[in-house]
């Protein structure tokens, strides 16, 4: 359990991606089987106990010390399972310390009650604080230290040198604690079998395109367009009577959209965008956002927010794997596929037809009809591609709509983490807002903490420590007056209403386009030309 | 019927003898203090006479000139010195080297001011001493049950693995210049690191006190004279506030770390940046205070500084009457 509880730690409390993949591999390397297939399932949310209530938890605590003392204790902390962990009175003569299998195989065969008993038994027994609080998250469901499931996966597929896609695509035919994924990354087994029904398949990925470059090199005959529609991208799978819908990444979104799974009727495997979609017209992304993250669905939410899948690619037909098959096959198959489910759930992502890349410009300028934000941009596909996993260079482009851009001013800064840990490198900004009396002042509209160079943010935390009003913690407020202060010019995709924001507005993908150390912050826009922008997206 | 108030009793400037006219760590200039150890929350310069341990005077003089106080009486531990009628013998508290309570007897009453103290080893520092007594006045500023601190000897292996497991990387260590700092560089001996330990120029003077102590810190360097490449793979100790200041901008891709009880509270470490939380803390935890309480079990526990309500409510439900003296000025561990 220490081991594990010392990986959780650190990793709760690390943010670069590269530390957190060094750690998992090298937990994985360290910690022998079954420990380290149950902490992978851990880590990657194929297990989740909710075993206890904190009501539970909380009252055990109780039973063992002041409740007065562990309600201050608890309002300092202000967490539920870390004030827990911390002062769980230590148990001369407690049991063993169980290790993590001890657990997970323990709470697995326990009914609800005994569990209890289980977890208090156990939590007298570990020694450290840290200990505790690893048990207490893992029986309350949801580790929440920061790791994405992939990030979980690529630490798994570098202990074989193998690439994350084979990892992935075995995932949903094994079981935990994974000893035979492990055997044979370590060589000392043949590879396991991924011919599960409705598994997942890797998912491949369009490289972002060159403008300047890749335009004068490419034959446009070669390539079929379509609409990068802005929505989730998916899997959906149907075969040997099970059905399944995951993300890109292979987690298993199936429970939240039964709507979309009924509606494949025929054996096969689609690869699409799930948008909510009404009498054929696609829906905000905040539509779907309510389908989205829930356990359970009711018909009510279905019918408020009808989910359906807009199909780019067929990956399986049948028996037929058509991924080494050519797009203009797989193209041919998908449209009739598709048209045989007979089903608003499930529709077709048209191709756009054009002759030259000055054609295909000007289509990019003029996104589908009425609406600015359903599409993303244009998606560019090799005739002859075979579906391949990963980001291959060539066969797929993508080619996003310009950004929207504003010109804001900065507010607040507060220092990063890691390499940037001593520079003020994540940026409020606003723009300005008038009162009743005609008086200025500016209200926060997003957050932004890349799109600069290095030398441009030494810059920027230069004029942050050079012009801070007041410090909270790691947050420093700067000057952001009409003629001093400093203006980005932010780019970002999108714009959604927000009641969580003061401004009543929220950026999608923000980022610094450019500093404008030249413009006066009187000069900055106003939130009426983000406000115009907002009525524009959604009158549609 | 002599009272416990009659001897020492809290007033703006700190706790006050009236019987010996002085005061014990005054926040403020007065004619006569005894001062309990060397940070500069309880160790101000500017008294008329001061009362310490000689490890004390010397810190003091190291960190405001020799001139800092009008008159310096040194009085080593367990020696008493007698002021009016009122004795005052310094014993050792634990804390950072020179470290010490005050034991102050009068008319057959023994109070025991603690200042900061823990009840754990430290390999700079002589232990602390239980005195029976008749009020034990103790600090809290980890009164608290969720304040329990692991072995040090962990927290130092926590580190030593991070640095083998991030070669390419600095390891950067947060600790206070007086006593953290050196206890952090014994541990880390002991703990068999016998590389050079690059060192925060605010540390420098410190590390060569203690060295002429006796305390063994072995092979230690500037952090300035490097090139960034040879940092790779270092640990190099800085005062908490370096750690965030462009100072630390000539290290690789460094892993912050912070030797503090504070680090205890993950929100803390995230708050301040910390990747790599040390709980490394030189006053006591919830579990030695209270033990340190039933062990002596005084008259009174009077509680100078900390969180005071919750060990005040720990000693009433032991049945030692406690009073919480709400004394200003004191600062949190290292929380700059």
């Amino acid at each position: 359990m220490r081991a594990f509880a010392d990986l959780l730690d650190r990793l709760s409390l690390t943010s670069s991606r590269n530390a957190k993949l060094t750690m998992v591999r090298d937990y994985l390397r360290a910690t022998p089987d079954p420990d380290r297939g149950w902490a992978l399932a851990a880590l990657t949310g194929e297990l989740s106990f909710d075993a206890v209530k904190p009501a539970f938890i909380r009252k055990a605590v109780e039973a063992r010390m002041d409740p007065q003392l562990f309600a201050w204790s608890y309002d300092y902390v202000g967490d539920l399972a870390e004030a827990v962990s911390l002062v769980w009175p230590a148990q001369p003569g407690a049991n063993r310390e169980p290790d993590l299998s001890e657990v997970i195989e323990g709470l697995r065969t326990a009914t609800r009650a005994e569990a209890q008993g289980r977890i208090e038994a156990w939590l007298d027994a570990l020694p450290q604080a840290r200990e505790r609080w690893a048990l207490l998250k893992l029986v309350t469901g949801g580790l929440r230290v920061g790791l994405s499931a992939r990030l979980a996966k690529q630490a798994t597929a570098d202990l074989g040198d193998v690439p994350v896609a084979e990892v992935e695509e075995l995932w949903h035919a094994l079981r935990p604690p994974y000893e035979d994924l492990f055997a044979w990354l370590e060589g000392r087994s043949e590879k396991p079998s991924s011919a599960n029904p409705a598994r997942f398949r890797p998912a491949m990925l369009a490289q972002a395109i060159d403008e300047a470059v890749d335009f004068g090199k490419l034959d446009p005959t070669a390539y079929a367009a379509e609409w990068k529609w802005d929505g989730i991208r998916v899997q959906a799978a149907h075969e040997g009577g099970q059905r399944r819908l995951y993300t890109r990444t292979g987690d298993d979104i199936s429970r939240t959209f039964p709507d979309i799974l009924d509606a494949l009727t025929d054996d096969g495997v689609i690869d699409g965008e799930l948008l909510v979609i009404r009498d054929g017209k696609v829906a905000p992304f905040a539509d779907l956002q309510q389908r989205l993250n829930r356990k359970t669905v009711d018909a009510r939410l279905m019918a408020a927010f009808p989910a359906a899948i807009r199909a780019y690619d067929l990956l399986q037909e049948g028996a037929h794997d058509m991924r080494p098959r050519p797009f203009v096959e797989r193209r041919r198959r998908l449209e009739a596929f598709v048209a045989r489910q007979a089903s608003p759930r499930i529709d077709l992502s048209p191709v756009q037809p054009f002759a030259t890349w000055a054609e295909l410009a000007a289509l990019r300028a003029r996104p589908p009809e009425g609406d600015p934000q359903i599409a993303e941009g244009l998606m560019l596909k090799r005739w002859d591609s075979i579906y391949e996993a990963g980001r291959p260079k060539g066969p797929w482009f993508k080619w996003k709509r310009d950004p929207f851009l504003v010109d804001a001013v900065l507010m607040y800064a507060q220092r990063g983490h890691g390499k940037r840990s001593s520079y003020y490198s994540d940026y409020t900004f606003g723009v300005w807002t008038q009162d009743a009396a005609g008086q200025r002042s500016l209200t926060p509209v997003g957050k932004a903490y890349f799109g600069f160079t290095d030398e441009e943010l030494l810059a920027i935390d230069k004029f942050v420590r050079d012009n801070t009003v007041e410090r909270f913690g790691p947050v420093r407020s700067v000057r952001a007056e009409p003629h001093h202060g400093l203006v980005f010019e932010v780019a970002f995709e999108g714009l959604q209403r927000s009641t969580r924001h003061k401004s009543g507005v929220a950026m999608r993908f923000p980022r610094i386009h450019r500093i404008r150390w030249d413009k006066p912050p009187g000069e900055a826009d106003e939130i009426a030309a983000l406000e115009r922008l907002l009525v524009q997206m959604e009158g549609r | 019927m002599i009272r416990p108030q009659d001897l020492l009793c809290p007033r703006p400037e700190g706790l006050y003898c009236a019987p010996g006219d002085f005061y014990i760590d005054p926040v403020r200039p007065v004619d006569r203090a005894v001062i309990t150890h060397g940070h500069a929350d309880h160790a101000r310069a500017g008294h008329g006479a001061v009362l310490a341990t000689p490890e004390t005077l010397e810190i003091m003089g190291e960190r405001y000139g020799l001139d800092f106080a009008g008159a310096r009486q040194a009085a080593a531990y367990g020696q008493p010195t007698t002021r009016d009628d009122v004795e005052v013998t310094l014993v050792p508290a634990g804390h950072v080297l020179g470290s010490a309570q005050a034991v102050v007897r009068w008319k057959g009453l023994t109070m025991v001011v603690s200042g900061d103290y823990k009840r754990r080893r430290d390999p700079t520092c002589p232990p602390f001493e239980p005195i029976p007594c008749d009020v034990f006045i103790s600090e809290a500023t980890f009164g608290l049950p969720v304040f329990r601190h692991p072995d040090d000897r962990e927290e130092i292996a926590r580190l030593l693995r991070s640095v083998a497991q991030f070669p390419e990387r600095s390891h950067l260590v947060g600790a206070y210049a007086l006593g953290k700092a050196q206890r952090i560089i014994r541990l880390l001996r002991e703990a068999g690191w016998d590389q050079v330990i690059h060192v925060h120029g605010a540390l420098e003077r410190l590390n060569a006190l203690y060295g002429r102590h006796g305390i063994e810190l072995g092979p230690l360097e500037p952090a300035t004279t490097a090139r960034k490449a040879d940092f790779a793979g270092a640990i190099v100790i800085a005062p908490p506030s370096a750690l965030q200041d462009r100072w630390s901008r000539r290290f690789p891709d460094p892993v912050g770390a912070f030797a503090s009880g504070w680090m205890q509270i993950r929100a803390r470490a995230r708050q301040r940046g910390v990747e790599l939380p040390l709980v490394i803390s030189d006053h006591a935890d919830w579990d030695e205070l209270t033990a340190t309480v039933e062990e002596l079990r005084p008259g009174e526990l009077w509680i100078t500084h900390g969180r005071e309500e919750a060990l005040a409510r720990w000693a009433t439900l032991h049945d030692i009457p406690a009073r919480a003296l709400a004394l200003v000025g004191y600062e949190d561990e290292g929380d700059d």
